[in-house]
């Protein structure tokens, strides 16, 4: 499997770290109440079919990296970095 | 036999070889397998359960008969195919799965119990009694049943493994893969042609063909001599491509050195990974038996094997061939020895309605049913309509049809559909993403169809790479028509005794198959693991299809509606010590040391793995016989005088940025945005789940820099941790993160006496009201620039001294010799150990991933002025309960005065069942300090029990005391000897 990060070009999966689905990039506010934290903590969807998932180039650049892929096919759409995903949320 | 003349061998160049000790002589370009077939040694190996014997059936890599075992003692190797092995001066080859001798094997009397070994019989037979299976049953049939064995040592033979990158993979070098490797190549395309024999050409070398008007093996010498003087086409030959993965990864197995006499240095096989943009699947097909009565006997070879002993290796393997066949490969058979002038008995065509022009004799509508002769093949039973006739020969040559060789096409899951033309299974479309099947793998068997295949799929791959197409020229060559009539079994109905083979490797029968049917196994994954068929080295590549078909038609139902076999990698046989190449010894776990290693280790220091870092566990003194002395006497010198350790594999990370503040204040539960410049302050951190992740100490080195110190286990969490949190949910803090453990040098030096010490060393001397505790900042020893840091891990008045890296080794002797002349020295790990318990300071041994800061006691470095990471979690009601497990200290109130971490701890009265459990114990030691043992533990309500008395139990060391709960912290609990 290869991963093309944004900054460091198309590399082997060896070189990443994975972290699960990218919703704990939506960090609910400290006051946001008990469900939602234990949304954002605990239940994935974990689904057959495309996810956004976060991956981090340990053994490269150190980004953290917004992959869509799809589960069963291992397809990867779209590489991002969380920081820019992050941004753009956070301005949303 | 070997002919006078003919063969893609080497007659000038003469080899002698060994089988089972005989000496025999071949020549270079045989196989192991032709060179003994040269020699009249047509017996290779035992069956797998019956120890039946066995010849050749192949003379490829799908060999399930021919297996053989190189080498002695740790290079040992078993289950290696004579069929694939090439032959070198001085081979020594053993047969395997007989005793005594292959020629005369006692085992071969299971064989005669064959009707109790059928399917399944390892779940029936043995089923009772119970305690049988272990101590009777299983080393009697691993004993008989079996493959060679490796020698149970450590194998030191040099195996590789190695990357590849191109832009077009061809796997396989028929006619197929070399055209799109001729046209891909001058197009100028990065182009990898790999193929599983030494010589490339795949079937070009084993048949009678011509292209253009040339013999075609002659054209594959050409055409990858062309490709070799190819700046741009990497040839791979002896490399197998055993798997297909997500976005062009390949997997391959080189062959490097296994044919060399003197492999001198290298490697003896490499395992590459083979990063493609597109593929070609140019594979071609395997030729599958028929099964009848006796089939597996010594002799008895498909077809295309037969005519590549002829053709290739100029070897006859009889005197008197018959052929039978269900297809016009049969005909091309008897074409080829006729050529050669070798007698031909009978050529056995199974369809009523087949025609042959050959001058040789000629039985259509008819089916070999039975064949006689133990250790070689003597007669041959013919059943036509009108009857049967029995016809004398030592060979039988057998065309079942062919099987694409689309494994590849499976391994990302997709499924072969069944073409009822070909009578086989044909890969599934876009199988693999990027890699496009050519040629006989998507059932054009043709010489024309692959050429033309490959020349197709060569400039389809050009275009998406945008490359411009190379007018390569497509070569004429025979186009016959595949005319094929399913045999897959010939029927046993009044054919006298006799077992149908269909898995040669693992000894399954028609029979075996059937019965599995009529027992219930009807889907084809059931048959498979009840009958073992398709289980053996040779993955079912000979009686995959086979067997579906009978299960099909034992089950009444057709082929594709039975299913096919799921085939999955490797697609050949593979090494571990290939695969695993670099991954022993140190590669498995590299080795980090310290820049004090090599000293330590001259001190006569016994190392202690963390992680892995190897560190001191303890320097021994003269006089010292037992780690416990030694231990004992460091941790006094600290207490008393100085003492001086390595702290380099503490994480390090290198903070700066304008909002470093803001950001420590997110990440650690207490305040660092209020930290000056020139202290330092300890911090605890949690994950977002509310438990601790870490904890440390963080200097704030001038305004908007800082160096964080994590522990040894966790620096790379944290460091991950801290990049998360920087990027994906602070992305708007300016702040950036180095790691620089490998960096700096850091000792400890510790001790009443430190302040003095570093003075002996530091250009300008400190002093307790310019560098009080907590404090760090710049310092210089000899002009070379350090950092200190006031803080202590002992509990004693120590500091932390930061040099860069390569001055480590000088500074840790000067530090090590100034201490010992100060009635101190170095310690090690275990002195480190007991005093941060006495301290009842934290390691991951307390920090294990389950604990919250209100269970160590630190719930008050929870700020309530900010959020940070884990905050809102840590509020939970669960785990701020007072009846959770706490942090507590214990010493021993009993007879056994020992204290082992790891026991449980239960109410002094309780049965010490797990439904009485309070807690258990992390860290214990003997305090010298105190002179008896201590420990930290957590316990049910800890804190609220001090002075309680409780019970301690070591269940599975067998330790029982009882304790009294104290404070965590054992010596000096306020502090004062590192503060004041
Ligand atoms: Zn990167």
């Amino acid at each position: 499997m290869r991963l093309t990060c944004p900054l460091c070009g198309a590399r082997d999966r060896r070189e990443f770290t994975y972290q699960g689905e990218a919703v704990a990039l939506s960090r609910p506010d400290p006051d946001a109440g008990p469900e939602a934290w234990n949304t954002y903590l605990h239940l994935r969807e974990n689904p057959a079919g495309w996810r956004d998932e976060l991956w981090y180039h340990e053994q490269g650049c150190a980004a953290w990296l917004v992959v869509t892929r799809h589960t069963t096919t291992h397809e990867v759409r779209k590489v991002q970095l969380a920081r820019d995903v992050a941004k753009a949320e956070g301005t949303a | 036999m070997r002919l006078s003349k003919g063969g893609l061998i080497e007659r000038a160049k003469p080899l002698t070889f060994t089988f089972d000790g005989h000496r025999y002589q071949g020549y270079a370009g045989d196989t192991l397998a032709s060179a003994l077939l040269a020699n009249g040694q047509r017996v290779m190996g035992r069956s797998f359960k019956y120890h039946r014997p066995r010849g050749p059936l192949t003379a490829g890599p799908e060999e399930p008969n021919a297996l053989v075992t190189l080498g002695h003692g740790p290079t040992q190797e078993p289950n290696l195919r004579a069929t694939t092995l090439e032959l070198f001066d001085g081979l020594a080859a053993r047969s395997q799965n007989r005793w005594p001798s292959l020629d005369f094997d006692l085992l071969a009397a299971n064989d005669l119990l064959a009707p109790f070994l059928g399917a399944g019989f390892y779940y029936k037979t043995f089923m009772w009694p119970r305690a049988f299976w272990e101590k009777l049953y299983e080393p009697a049939i691993r004993r008989a049943a079996g493959l060679g064995a490796l020698s149970g040592q450590a194998n030191e033979t040099r195996y590789e493994k190695a990357f590849a990158h191109c832009d077009l993979l061809i796997i396989g070098a028929g006619p197929a893969g070399l055209m799109a490797a001729l046209e891909a190549g001058r197009a100028g395309a990065d182009v990898i042609l790999a193929d599983e024999d030494a010589l490339m050409g795949g079937r070009l070398n084993s048949e009678t063909l011509s292209i253009d008007d040339t013999p075609a093996h002659a054209w594959a010498a050409h055409t990858v001599a062309e490709l070799a003087s190819m700046p741009n086409v990497r040839l791979m030959p002896r490399t197998t491509i055993t798997g297909a993965y997500d976005h062009g990864t390949y997997s391959a197995v080189e062959r490097v050195s296994m044919h060399l006499a003197a492999p001198n240095d290298a490697p003896r096989e490499a395992f590459w990974r083979i990063n493609a943009e597109r593929a070609i699947l140019a594979t071609g097909a395997l030729e599958r038996p028929i099964a009848f009565a006796n089939n597996d006997r010594p002799g008895i070879m498909l077809a295309s094997a037969l005519r590549s002993y002829v053709n290739r290796y100029a070897v006859v393997p009889g005197r008197a061939v018959a052929i039978f066949g269900n297809n016009d490969d049969a005909h091309r058979t008897a074409a080829d020895l006729l050529d050669k002038g070798v007698h031909i008995a009978a050529l056995i065509d199974s369809r009523p309605d087949a025609t042959c022009t050959l001058p040789v004799r000629f039985i259509p509508g008819a089916q070999v049913a039975h064949a006689t002769g133990r250790k070689s093949l003597e007669a041959i039973t013919i059943a036509t309509q009108s009857g049967t006739d029995r016809l004398q020969c030592d060979v039988l040559a057998v065309s079942g049809g062919w099987n694409p060789t689309l494994h590849l096409t499976s391994h990302m899951g997709a499924r072969p559909r069944w073409d009822a033309k070909t009578a086989a299974f044909l890969p599934a479309p876009d199988a693999i993403p990027g890699l496009i099947p050519a040629g006989a793998v998507t059932g054009r068997f043709s010489t024309h169809a692959a050429l033309e295949a490959g020349l197709t799929a060569a400039r389809d791959a050009l275009s998406v790479l945008g490359l411009k197409h190379a007018q390569t020229d497509l070569p004429t060559a025979e186009d016959a028509p595949y005319a094929i009539t399913p045999l897959w079994a010939v029927p046993a109905s009044g054919m006298g005794k006799g077992r149908a083979w269909l898995d040669f490797a693992n000894d399954v029968t028609v029979k075996d198959v059937k019965l599995a049917s009529s027992e219930g196994y009807k889907s084809v994954e059931h048959m498979k693991r009840y009958t073992t068929q398709g289980m053996a080295p040779d993955q079912g590549k000979n009686s995959n299809i086979g067997a579906l078909a009978i299960l099909a038609d034992a089950t009444g139902r057709s082929i594709p509606e039975t299913g096919t076999t799921t085939y999955r990698a490797p697609y050949a046989p593979t090494t571990l010590a290939a695969m695993g190449a670099g991954g022993q010894g140190k590669g498995f776990a590299p080795e980090r040391l310290t820049t004090s290693h090599a000293a330590t280790l001259k001190a006569g220091a016994p190392t202690v793995e963390a992680g892995l870092w190897h560190r001191p566990s303890y320097f021994p003194r003269p006089g010292e016989t037992h780690w416990r002395q030694s231990c004992d006497r460091e941790v006094a010198m600290v207490r008393s005088h100085v003492g001086i350790t390595d702290v380099s594999t503490l994480g390090k990370i290198d903070i700066k940025g304008r909002d470093t503040g803001a950001f420590l204040d997110f990440v650690y539960t207490n305040m660092f945005s209020t930290l000056k410049p020139g202290r330092v302050r300890y911090g605890l951190m949690l994950r977002e789940d509310g438990h601790v992740l870490d904890d440390g100490t963080t200097a704030c080195l001038a305004p908007g820099h800082y160096v964080m110190t994590t522990t040894t286990a966790a620096a790379g969490p944290v460091m991950r941790h801290l990049e998360f949190v920087a990027q994906a949910l602070r992305p708007d803090l300016d702040v950036a993160l180095t790691s620089v453990t490998e960096q700096w040098a850091q000792f400890a030096i510790a001790g009443p006496r430190s302040t003095d010490l570093l003075n002996t060393l530091l250009d300008d001397a400190v002093t307790d009201e310019g560098f009080p505790f907590m404090a760090c900042g710049p310092v210089a020893i000899k002009g070379t620039p350090a950092r200190l840091f006031r803080i202590s891990f002992s509990g004693e008045r120590a500091y932390e001294l930061a040099v860069p890296a390569r001055y480590g080794a000088a500074l840790f002797d000067l530090l090590k010799a100034r201490a010992e002349a100060m009635q101190g020295g170095a310690y090690g790990m275990e002195a480190l150990n007991v005093l941060r318990i006495e301290k009842g300071l934290l390691t991951h041994a307390e920090l294990h991933g389950r604990t919250t800061a209100f269970d160590l006691g630190m719930q008050g470095m929870m700020s309530k002025k900010k959020d940070f990471i884990g905050k809102t979690a840590s509020e939970r009601p669960g785990l701020m309960a007072p009846d959770r497990e706490r942090l507590i200290g214990l010493r021993p109130t009993g007879a056994v005065k020992q204290l082992l971490a790891g026991a449980h701890l239960f109410d002094r009265d309780a049965e010490a069942t797990r439904m009485n459990d309070q807690g258990y114990i992390t860290s214990a030691c003997f305090s010298p300090t105190l002179g008896h043992a201590i420990a930290l533990g957590f316990l049910v309500r800890g804190p609220d029990r001090i002075g309680e008395e409780i019970r301690m139990v070591d269940h599975l060391r067998g330790v029982e005391t009882t304790c009294e709960v104290v404070a965590p912290q054992f010596f000096d609990p306020d502090g004062g000897r590192a503060r004041d």
